[in-house]
């Protein structure tokens, strides 16, 4: 199992190295980045500078070599709007969107869990069908519809909870029910499936034949094991939560990361849109390796590393 | 009779990593090891052993779809290529393989006798025309008659699917056809029924036969002459007749002994092998029978045993049967 | 190169049966897929006959006939879904931004299943290094959000229709690549396709006339279920103002400049919604019956 961990923390480290691979030639595609970065009206000395750091008169490779040096050295540039460094602007985002994502995440894992649950156990039920219709409609509505008609109705139609900004607790209900609603929809068909594919297994019909009743059947075999395939899926769930976060915060004004990067990409402001990618890319990375890892602690073929060969890609 | 094909000394070792603990040992996979052998026109070799014994390998190395890492093999005198160029491509005219599973080995989304025809597409021999009466009147000859040629594969039964196989690989008009375990997935009445007709077609069109199984009842009915494979050497070679009925090799004697059957007599002895084959992975020195075998000496242990001929018809790989045989073990036969 | 003549079409049985095969198809469909079915039909219609159906341009002003609710909200029959801020008319600009919608979400799935399948084929064909490299793509594509990517892209290099459509057109490659390599490194080592190479068939013939009709249904399944996501992603990217730019119109771009006005003219943003919703869910259902039904037959 550790190879296989050491394997994927490469394959992490590769991905985070090509992101930001893509992010330099894409930056050196399109013009002059110090003027890029430093913003037009920088003093000229300040521009030299960049200049000189980023060695942009010297070969290319070099460049490339300057541009990693840089990022080591935390200098992400500087927002063309604010003139102040890019990197703080992001982190500085980064409470708001947490204050929705993460309940959002809790409360995609418990509805999407228990639906899927509930619909496995109860197969071919009016319920089952309900709920996998449901959860289609969940997962082909785009957020930002969903958002909007939640404002109606609850905004403007009932007048309930507030429709933008971030000034009270009422404020993050909506955007956080948004948030969650579709990456439910998904875990609860996929958990519904994992969930029929372990329960058609032969030793869940063992096990109830040995007399267990049924409920511990289904926490202490079933789930367990549908767990496994399902973790993957929770992987998946982190990378549309970003992606989701940045629809959601438009709709609802709620200034988190994925506003700034609405904002930054409609005023082309490149360091501060660098310096999210890089973020993103970290988080993904991180998500990824972590759930790599509960995935060997889990499952136990993982850990004596023969199943892992045929597993990745 | 010409020889059809020749191998010599024909050898394919795999670099393979094998998991030890943390790190990956580096490795050498002997899957052929030194195997030589003739086949005439018109005539069958029979080549036995079982799984893993190296038959699969040596067959695909003979038609040139792997490349050897040592010997050659020579097809009418000319050496057989085994990259995949025109060359290699025109060659397969002269050479086709005969497979064990035939539902894989057929595309089930065409019908079949389009897939009969195929081959004459591929090397652009006749006509649209020619093309279909050719692989009709193959089909009906192989005992599929008409309704049955827009049939899908999975339409048929297995034994109609080998045949299918059998004609794809017949219609080029071969010299050479291997047949790798061609009735192992078949019912035993339908085994039957495809090796009358393997033999039907040997004497119609004098095709040559490299025959592999593991059955042995198969192979004594269809061989001129039967090889018998361990871990990637031929052990012994000999015709059927003898072969089964007063085999030489210790390897051999556990093989025949363990076909319960009719034609061994009264004094039927059970060789049993002791112990479990070694990995083609870990070869030590010497021969590679040695840890099963019952009469293993200690030159076994040291010098790899040749295969030398006894007679013009057999050959040994033994050190039992060098200059000086021990009168137990041989039921009287000496070196000529 | 000649494919083989006698294909299934040739023989006298089953000439007829094709005919039939198509009404037993639409017959085996449970109502709620063949309701889909009908809302895909109708939303193709519309897409491709937006200039005759729409009873006005899309960008023809009315200022005297701004912000007119619908026909059956208290409006008049001038405009049976009402207007927007500059007295356009929402029906018409709806029907323009069907086909704007469809036609990206078309050509972008067609260019990401093409990539796909010729990177799946190149690593599946190649192995070695190849493959390692196109895996590494694949995992680099799947590991991150693509809307993060595109947005990214978008903010270096504008967003001119072709490169949108460019960039949209490398959603999902990853999925159709995956498929075609796994198939078809099935195909060369056991089956068919190891056979018809040892007949002395050039790689060609191979990947065209055998492998990639055997793994069509399984693609076609997945260019399916892909298709509604690059409408959603089009159309979340055009609400934010970074997709299809103004004059044209497409689905998301008329929801993100309806949004100001959704206390005062919710209609303008809620019938491009409604038709993203209905048609992303028609499509799906059909996608997940068609992979129901052809899953089965792969024997």
């Amino acid at each position: 199992m550790m190879r296989f961990l050491v394997i994927r923390f490469f394959r992490g480290l590769l991905t985070l190295f090509l992101v930001l691979s893509f992010a330099f030639l894409i930056l050196r595609s399109t013009g002059d980045p110090a003027m890029l970065i430093m913003s037009a009206d920088a003093p000229p000395e300040a521009l030299e500078a960049f200049r000189k750091g980023w060695g942009l008169d010297a070969p290319l490779w070099q460049q490339y070599v300057g541009y990693f040096k840089n990022l080591a050295h935390g200098h992400f540039g500087y927002s063309m709007r604010d003139k102040s460094p890019a990197m703080d602007l992001v982190l500085a985002r980064i409470p708001a969107t947490l204050t929705l994502a993460l309940p959002a995440f809790a409360l995609k894992l418990l509805i999407g869990i228990s639906a899927g649950v509930y619909a496995a156990l109860h197969r071919n039920t009016w319920i089952d069908r309900l709920l996998i219709s449901m959860s289609i409609a969940g997962y082909t509505m785009p957020s930002f519809v969903l958002g909007l008609v939640l404002v109606l109705i609850f905004a403007v139609g009932l007048g309930w909870l507030p429709s933008g900004g971030d000034a009270t607790w009422q404020h993050a209900i909506l955007p956080v029910i948004t948030l969650s609603l579709g990456g439910a929809a998904v875990l609860a068909r996929f958990t519904r499936s994992a969930m029929l594919e372990v329960m058609g297994q032969p030793y869940i019909r063992t096990a109830s034949a040995k007399g267990l009743v049924w409920h511990r059947v289904v926490l202490h075999h079933a789930m367990p094991n549908a767990a496994i395939p399902t973790l993957t899926v929770i992987g998946f769930m982190i990378g549309s939560l970003i992606a989701g976060a940045v629809v959601v915060e438009s709709v609802f004004s709620w200034p988190g990361v994925g506003r700034l990067l609405v904002t930054s990409v409609a005023n082309r402001d490149l360091a501060v849109v660098q310096s999210l990618l890089l973020l993103v890319a970290t988080t993904m990375v991180t998500a990824n390796l972590v759930v790599d890892i509960l995935y060997g602690w889990i499952d136990p073929r993982v850990r004596t590393g023969q199943a892992a060969q045929g597993k990745t890609a | 009779m010409t020889t059809l094909l020749q191998v010599q000394t024909l050898s394919k070792h795999f670099q393979v990593r094998v998991p030890e603990g943390w790190r990956q040992r580096k490795a050498t996979l002997r899957a052929v090891d030194g195997v030589s052998f003739d086949l005439q026109a018109g005539q069958t070799l029979g080549l036995v052993g079982e799984s893993g014994c190296g038959k699969t390998t040596t067959a695909r190395l003979v038609l040139g779809l792997t490349a050897a890492t040592q010997g050659q093999v020579l097809f009418n005198g000319q050496p057989v290529e085994s990259k995949r160029d025109a060359t290699w491509r025109a060659q397969r005219q002269n050479m086709q393989m005969v497979y064990q599973n035939p539902l894989g080995a057929l595309d089930r989304r065409l019908n079949v006798i389009s897939q009969v025809l195929e081959p004459l597409l591929i090397h652009g021999l006749g006509d649209s025309l020619s093309q279909t009466e050719q692989a009709q009147e193959l089909m009906a000859s192989l005992g599929l008659p008409r309704p049955l040629w827009y049939r899908f594969p999975h339409e048929l039964s297995g034994g109609q699917r080998q045949r299918v196989v059998l004609s794809r690989a017949l219609i080029l008009k071969p010299s050479l056809l291997v047949c790798d375990e061609p009735v192992s997935a078949l019912d035993v009445s339908i085994q039957a029924q495809v090796i009358n007709l393997l033999q039907d077609v040997q004497e119609r069109l004098g095709v040559a036969y490299l025959f592999i199984s593991h059955d042995l009842k198969v192979v004594r009915q269809v061989s001129d002459q039967v090889a018998v494979m361990y871990l990637g050497h031929i052990v012994e070679q000999a015709p059927p007749n003898q072969l089964f009925s007063e085999p030489f090799h210790p390897y051999s004697q556990a093989l025949v002994s363990s076909v319960p059957s009719l034609w061994q007599g009264q004094n039927q002895k059970r060789h049993i092998l002791q112990g479990d084959p070694p990995s083609p992975l870990s070869l030590q020195s010497g021969c590679v029978f040695q840890n099963r075998c019952p009469h293993a000496q200690s030159i076994c242990r040291q010098v790899k045993p040749r295969l030398t001929p006894l007679n013009p018809e057999r050959h040994i790989a033994c050190h039992l049967f060098a200059e000086n045989p021990r009168p137990s073990a041989v039921p009287g036969e000496a070196r000529s | 190169m000649n494919a083989p003549s006698l294909t299934e079409k040739n023989q006298p049985e089953d000439a007829v049966s094709s005919g039939k095969s198509a009404a037993m198809l639409i017959r085996s469909m449970p109502l709620l897929v063949r309701l889909c079915a009908l809302w895909t039909v109708v939303v193709l219609l519309i897409a491709i006959s937006a200039d005759f159906i729409s009873p006005y341009s899309y960008s023809q002003l009315d200022l005297l006939a701004r912000l007119n609710p619908p026909v059956f909200w208290g409006g008049s029959s001038d405009h049976w879904l009402g207007t927007d801020e500059l007295g356009r008319d929402v029906m018409s600009r709806l029907f323009h931004s069907v086909r704007i919608s469809l036609l990206v979400a078309f050509i972008s799935t067609l260019l990401s299943a093409t990539v796909g399948v010729l990177m799946g084929f190149a690593a599946a064909h190649f192995r070695g290094w190849v493959e390692q490299l196109v895996l590494t793509l694949v995992d680099f594509q799947a590991s991150m959000p693509f809307m993060i990517i595109a947005l990214a892209v978008l903010a270096f290099f504008g967003n001119t229709l072709v490169l949108f459509i460019a960039l949209m057109g490398f959603y999902g490659w990853e999925r159709s690549a995956r498929i075609a390599r796994g198939l078809t490194i099935a195909a060369n080592e056991q089956g068919y396709a190891a056979a018809v190479y040892d007949l002395g068939a050039s790689p060609w013939r191979v990947y065209l006339l055998h492998i990639l009709p055997n793994i069509a249904s399984t693609l076609i399944v997945s260019i399916t279920l892909t298709f509604p996501e690059v409408i959603l992603l089009e159309s979340g990217l055009s609400f934010l103002g970074l997709g299809v730019q103004p004059p044209m119109t497409s689905l998301g771009n008329m929801v993100g400049y309806g949004r100001e006005y959704l206390q005062t003219a919710p209609w303008i943003l809620l019938a491009p919604s409604m038709f993203i919703v209905v048609t992303t869910f028609s499509v799906s259902m059909l996608g997940d019956w068609l992979r129901d039904r052809l899953d089965p037959t792969l024997n």
